[in-house]
Order: structure tokens, then sequence, then C-alpha cells
């Protein structure tokens, strides 16, 4: 950025072009701007993963010299991994924020919501986090979802108004132009926000090099025992597995998406640098999703569905 | 992506555009190829294609089902949306607005070039510059997007015959020319054998210029800024109050056009108060000099009253402000637009009180002719309206800036997006449109 810099003060032949981070830097934080100024309680969903990572480390920014005017919200499913909750809480206290937990465990104890026969617990998320949404009376609510995740993704827009029912409905969207975001929303409904929609899992990466930010260790190849069960390495714990007849192994492995433990499924993998980790992924022939989680493969239209109904 | 990972790590530009075609014309095939020729189709999501193309009885994999997304889309087997699309070469970056063909989706088109830096047009060889090529020419010429390219498409069809596309390339960039397309690259393709789409056909050996993806990955995404009025709307006043900065008072922004420097004197508007740059942070590091579309926080030498909405311009280059804007619009939502009607308008970070004065012109994308006073604007429609706001906004002409030059009605009961609007003269009113009723002593 200096060079380029020089090269306008000094009237030289320049470019005047953002680089392809920097453009994607410059749109998410005018996004978090935007909510800044336009809605009365936003919060920003913080699960420890790396795109909600980056979309605090986007919000520090945005505000510096100033604090980030947001709280962080963490949908708890009880099954997290303890390294990604140790690294949430660091984080949190770091910068002086406010964290609100919205817990499924609680849920299932109290008899609102009750376990599936197959242990993945991301079904659940969505009734506590609506009704999180709903008693604190959150108007704006950031996700890291990301447009290249996954093709109903691919439809949502960076302002996506949800009901007041959370519902999100594709079909009656608002069109998105230009810049101008619009925020408006009737009292109970709210604005699902996404300031990384226009990022690939690539970018996330690069930036997060770029910019040295610390992630929680599962994201580097590390020793883990692990099981396999539908094509994929699960880890051994007490959220329910290994079942009988699943023999757990000790590999190296790590992690390219952070959830819940019961459906989010390690790689094997040696690298243990970001440079590693990127080369990593640049020469995979597996999307994140299609890599790492159970859920998505439920149907051709699960995240879809999943969505219309709250989910993010 | 078989690259390495210095070329990865390097930092590329980024291009958005738009694909503009109709339905039958191999739309879905040329962005289908452009992605898997380009490796960006994994494996997981290719055999996600394979099985459901297979379980619907079809021999090779449909690649639309890469970019319909919805259940209803995936039903009807049309586009009912815009899909935004993610691809990469060791050069550059890519953004695709995926938008559907349908006349009725003439929003969506709108949509997808609203932040278009090209537009691909396609063509059928076999039929030539249709109306529909012509509306698709028309809304590029609207929306001012800086790049066309015609993609000539299906040329394996017509024997790869040289007069042919010599024929539509003409036709075409005559017609675009005359709309005021700054820029016409015409290449001839089949997307479906891939000639000239990523690697350059060995069937056109007359063609001599840049595939498709040569055209996207060399295009010039830099500005000339030395003829662009620089504007920031402030969105957000940052004010730290804190030991370590008590007098810390930013105006934060993303600088909408061209560049502002330190110790330049500038305007507020709509207050029309001036003041000089004391210091420009460019998230957290302090620059010299900013520039479009750069998120920055801009210090003042005197502390005036500025607040999210206001806009900082050059004192040099200041437009004028106005409580009567004339612009040429695309309605979006399903309800009406009509005289009378009562709306908010967001232009920059200001959304105002609005109302809908006149609405003078009607235009037909087809033949370009202008209806007058069609009395409201339905879903897709394309007119002139005056409007007349509640305060006044410093608006640029849109052929000037696509960002200031902009602004989107809003219903005030529902919230719903009604209209796009793009402020000035446009190539569909050559001569500005006489409004006999010109009503000085209106009341707002």
């Amino acid at each position: 950025m200096t060079t380029t810099v020089a090269q306008v003060a000094e009237g030289t032949d320049a470019p005047y072009a953002l680089s392809h981070l920097d453009a994607l830097e410059s749109e998410a934080v005018h996004i978090f701007r935007e909510v800044a100024g336009e809605f009365e309680r936003p919060v920003i969903l913080f699960s420890g993963g790396k795109d909600s990572i980056v979309m605090l480390h986007l919000a520090l920014k945005a505000f510096a010299p100033a604090s980030v005017p947001f709280s962080l919200l963490h949908v708890d499913t009880g099954h997290n991994f303890p390294e990604v909750l140790e690294y949430r809480d660091r984080v949190v206290a770091a910068h002086g924020l406010r964290l609100h937990v919205a817990s499924v465990q609680d849920y299932i104890d109290r008899g609102v919501l009750k376990e599936r026969p197959d242990g993945t617990r991301n079904p659940l998320q969505t009734l506590p986090l609506t009704e999180k949404i709903q008693a604190e009376k959150f108007d704006a609510v950031f996700g890291g979802g990301r447009r290249d995740e996954e093709k109903a993704r691919a439809k949502e827009r960076v302002f996506s108004l949800r009901d007041e029912f959370s519902q999100w409905d594709p079909r009656r969207q608002r069109p998105e132009l230009w810049n101008l975001y619009n925020g408006r929303h009737a009292p109970g409904e709210h604005v699902r926000v996404f300031p990384l929609s226009n990022w690939t899992e690539l970018d996330v990466w690069q930036y997060i090099a770029r910019e040295g930010i610390e992630l929680p260790e599962i994201y580097f190849a590390h020793e883990r025992e692990v099981f396999s069960r539908s094509g994929m390495w699960l880890t051994a714990g007490e959220w329910g597995g290994p079942k009988d007849g699943e023999r757990v192994e000790k590999r190296l492995v790590r992690y390219r998406t952070v959830g819940d433990m019961s459906c989010t499924g390690a790689v094997d993998s040696d690298a243990v640098t970001l440079e590693q980790v990127i080369t990593e992924i640049a020469a995979s022939r597996l999307t994140e999703r299609g890599a790492t989680r159970a859920d998505d493969k439920m149907s051709e239209a699960a995240m879809e569905d999943r969505k219309r109904e709250g989910y993010f | 992506m078989s690259t390495t990972t210095s070329e990865v790590l390097s930092e590329t530009t980024l291009l958005r555009f738009a694909t503009a075609g109709s339905v039958d014309d191999g739309k879905s095939t040329l962005v289908g190829r452009l992605l898997h020729d380009s490796k960006s189709v994994l494996t997981d999501q290719l055999e996600a294609v394979e099985r459901v193309s297979a379980s619907r009885g079809q021999d090779t994999p449909d690649l639309a089902l890469l970019t319909d997304g919805l259940r209803a889309e995936r039903e009807q087997g049309i586009t009912i949306d815009v899909a935004y699309r993610y691809f990469a070469t060791p050069k550059r970056r890519f953004i695709l607005a995926d938008t559907p063909g349908h006349v009725q989706y003439t929003r969506n088109m709108v949509t997808g070039a609203s932040t278009a830096e090209l537009t691909v047009i396609l063509i059928d060889a076999r039929n030539g510059v249709v109306e529909q090529t012509r509306r698709h020419a028309a809304l590029a010429a609207l929306l001012r997007v800086p790049h066309v390219v015609l993609a000539v498409n299906k040329m394996d069809l017509v024997d790869y015959a040289e007069p042919v596309f010599a024929a539509i390339a003409e036709e075409f960039t005559a017609y675009a020319l005359e709309l005021g397309v700054p820029e016409v690259t015409a290449i001839p393709i089949s997307a479906l054998a891939g000639d000239n789409v990523v690697e350059p056909s060995a069937n056109m050996d007359w063609y001599g210029g840049p595939t498709v993806l040569e055209h996207l990955e060399t295009v010039p995404v830099t500005h000339d800024l030395s003829h662009c009025h620089a504007r920031l709307p402030v969105q957000y006043v940052i004010r730290p109050q804190t030991a370590e900065h008590p007098d810390y008072r930013g105006y934060a922004g993303q600088i909408a056009a061209g560049s502002f420097h330190v110790g330049e004197q500038i305007t507020v508007l709509p207050s029309g108060r001036s003041t000089r740059i004391a210091g420009i942070d460019l998230l957290g590091e302090p620059v010299d000099v900013a520039w479009t579309t750069q998120s920055v926080t801009i210090l003042l030498e005197d502390d005036i009253d500025i607040s999210r909405g206001d806009l900082l311009v050059p004192s040099k280059d200041a437009p004028p402000t106005t409580q009567d804007i004339e612009a040429t619009v695309c309605h979006v939502a399903d309800a009406p637009l009509t005289v009378g009607h009562r709306v908010l308008l967001k232009h920059g970070t200001r959304t105002v009180k609005a109302i809908v004065k006149d609405i003078p012109s009607r235009l037909t994308l087809d033949d370009l002719s202008l209806h007058p006073h069609p009395g409201q604007l339905v879903a897709n429609d394309i007119g002139r309206v005056k409007i007349r706001t509640a305060e006044p906004l410093p608006v640029d002409s849109y052929s000037d800036s696509r960002r200031t030059g902009s602004f989107i009605l809003i219903d005030p009961n529902d919230g719903t997006t009604l209209t796009a609007g793009m402020v000035g003269e446009s190539f569909a009113s050559p001569e500005p449109v006489k409004d006999a009723s010109e009503d000085d002593g209106w009341d707002f």
C-alpha cells in the first residue's frame, strides 16, 4: 500500500486500483459502518471460527481508535471444541466486549428441544438463536456467511430481512443496488448482515495471513483421536461418538471449519503454518462444506430449508 | 487453481462483472464453462450436479445446476434471481453477478449491473442482433457499465464463418456506441465446444483477439481520477472519548469517487461550511492521500457540525444541492410507483422523505421509444421521474458518478425497496422532457 500511496503523491502513473483484499476489506468496513449508523442494537454472531474472527477484526478496524459499538453472541451447542471456547473468552476479554450466550444444552435440559437420534446439534441451534435475538431485541445480526459456501447462500443479500419469526423468504428479497443497503425493518423484524458475502475461503485465509490474525489451534495440523463416520473424521468425545463399531484412531488432522463437534469433520493434513494451510486449500478439490460438514448433505435444499427457518 | 503458493499469496485485483443473455443463448453454458475451465468447480460440487442430473435422467451434467440455488429455480428449471459466483485465476479475482435473461427480470439485470465494471452480452450467432440484445445494450448504457463484451455464441453452428461474426459485431457495436456505451469488445465463441472462452479456438484462426477469460483478466479496473469529482458520504462519526484519545473526532466513510489529500480545503454539504483535511486514517494507518473505494476516516482542522448523511467534497468542486431531482429509474417492486407516492429516498448515507411529483415518460427498451405520462411505473418498467425531497441533497449526474448519482426509493410503510434511480439526463431523453405543469408554489 505504501508504494502506491507514494506513486499517487508524486503524481506519477498511478493505478488507483485496490488489491482484491483491500477491495473486500473496504467493502466489509463500509457494511459495518452502515449498520452502526442505521441500527439501534446490532450484534455480531461469534463462534470462534475463522469467519467470525475475521469479522471481529474488520469491526475493530472500522471503528478504531474507538471500540466496537456492538456486542457478541455465541450459540453454544454444548458440543464445542474446548480450544475454541478458550479462544472466545480470551478475545472477548482482550477487547472489553460483551458476550451473550444462547445455549442449546439449556434448551435440551429444560425439555424444550430434543436430542436428535443422529446426535447432531447443528439444526437445534435455530431456536435458541432466534429466541435470543427476540429477547435481546437485536435489530441487526452480523453473520460470517459467505456466498461461495453453498448455492442457497449464493442468493443471499448483504442486508437480509427476517420477519418476526426470523424466517428467510428467498423469493421476497429486496434487490440490492449499488452500495445502497436498505436496513428498514418493522419492530420485531431484524436484518441479518453478511459483511463477508463476497469473500471466498481463500480470501479469508489470505487476509488472516496478511493481517497476522491469531486463530484457535484446531485450524492447524495436530494429533487428535478421531473416528470415521460418513466419510469424515469426527473427534471422539463426550458428545456421543464413537458408537459401536466405530474405531478410534490417532491421526494428524486439522479443521477447515469450526462448528458443532457432532457434524464438523477434520481433514488429514500436515499444515502447521498459515502458508501451508493456504497451499493446501488452493490445491484442494473439495469445498470447505463438502469436505467437513455432514448437515449440508442431508438434502439438496438442506441449507435453504434451514435458512428459511432462521438458521444462518 | 494450479497456482503456486507465492502466486496465491500475491495480491491480485478484483473485477466485478455481470452476464446478460436470453434464455436459449447459452448463458448458463458460458458461465459453467468459465467456472469449470478455470477449475473453480470443485469435485463435491460437480458430483452433486452429476447426481441430480442423473436422477433426472440427463446424460450429461447440467452445469446450470451450479448456479440455480433455490428450490423453486430447480423445480422450474429457470433462474429467478441474481446469483453471485466467485472464481479466480493467477491474474485476477472475479465476482460474477449471474443475472436471469427473462424480460420480466429486468430489475435483476439492473441489480447485477449496478455494481459491475463489465457486462457480457450473449448473442446466438444464428439469430444475430434481436430485441433482447438491444434491451441488454440499453441497460448496459443506462447503468453506465464501463466495459461491454459482446459474446457471439454458437459459432460452431454457423461453420465458424467470419462474415457471420463480422456482420453481427458491426451491427451491435454501431447500436451500442449510439447509446453511449463507451467500449465494446466482440468475441466469437462456442460456449458448448469451448472455443475462445478460456482457450483460443483452433476453428477460428481468422480471429486475432483475446478469449473471453483473457479479456476479463486484462480489462483495466483502474480509474482516471483526475477527471473525477471527489466525494465522501459521511457514514459514522468516530469519537472514542477515552483517556488515550480525548479529542479524536473522525468522519468515517467509503470514498465514493475521486481522491482526497491531507491539507485539502473541503466543504461539508448541505451546510456549506468549509475547512481543511488535517489527517486521513486508512483503517488505522495514517496516509497522505486516499481514493475511491477506500474506507477511511477523515480528521478536520476545525470543529464543525458534521453528522451521518453529510457529504464531504473539495471546496473547488462542489455539486449543487437541490430538492428537485430528475432521474431515470427502474421500478423494482411489485406494487406500482405512482404520481403523488410518498417515499423515502436513500442517497449515499442520507435517507430523506420525498414525493413522486411527476412521471413524464416511460421507456420501451426494445425500440427506445418514449411513452409520455404513463401515470405509473410497474415492476421492471424504466422511466423518467421527477422527485421533490424534503431536504436539499447534493446530487451528481449519474453519468459523472455512479455512486453519488444513484439513489433508491423505499416504501416508508413496509421498507420495501421500490425503485433504482439514476440522476440526470440519459440516452432515454436526448431532449429534456418539458413539464408544462411546473408548480413553484408546490407545498410538501
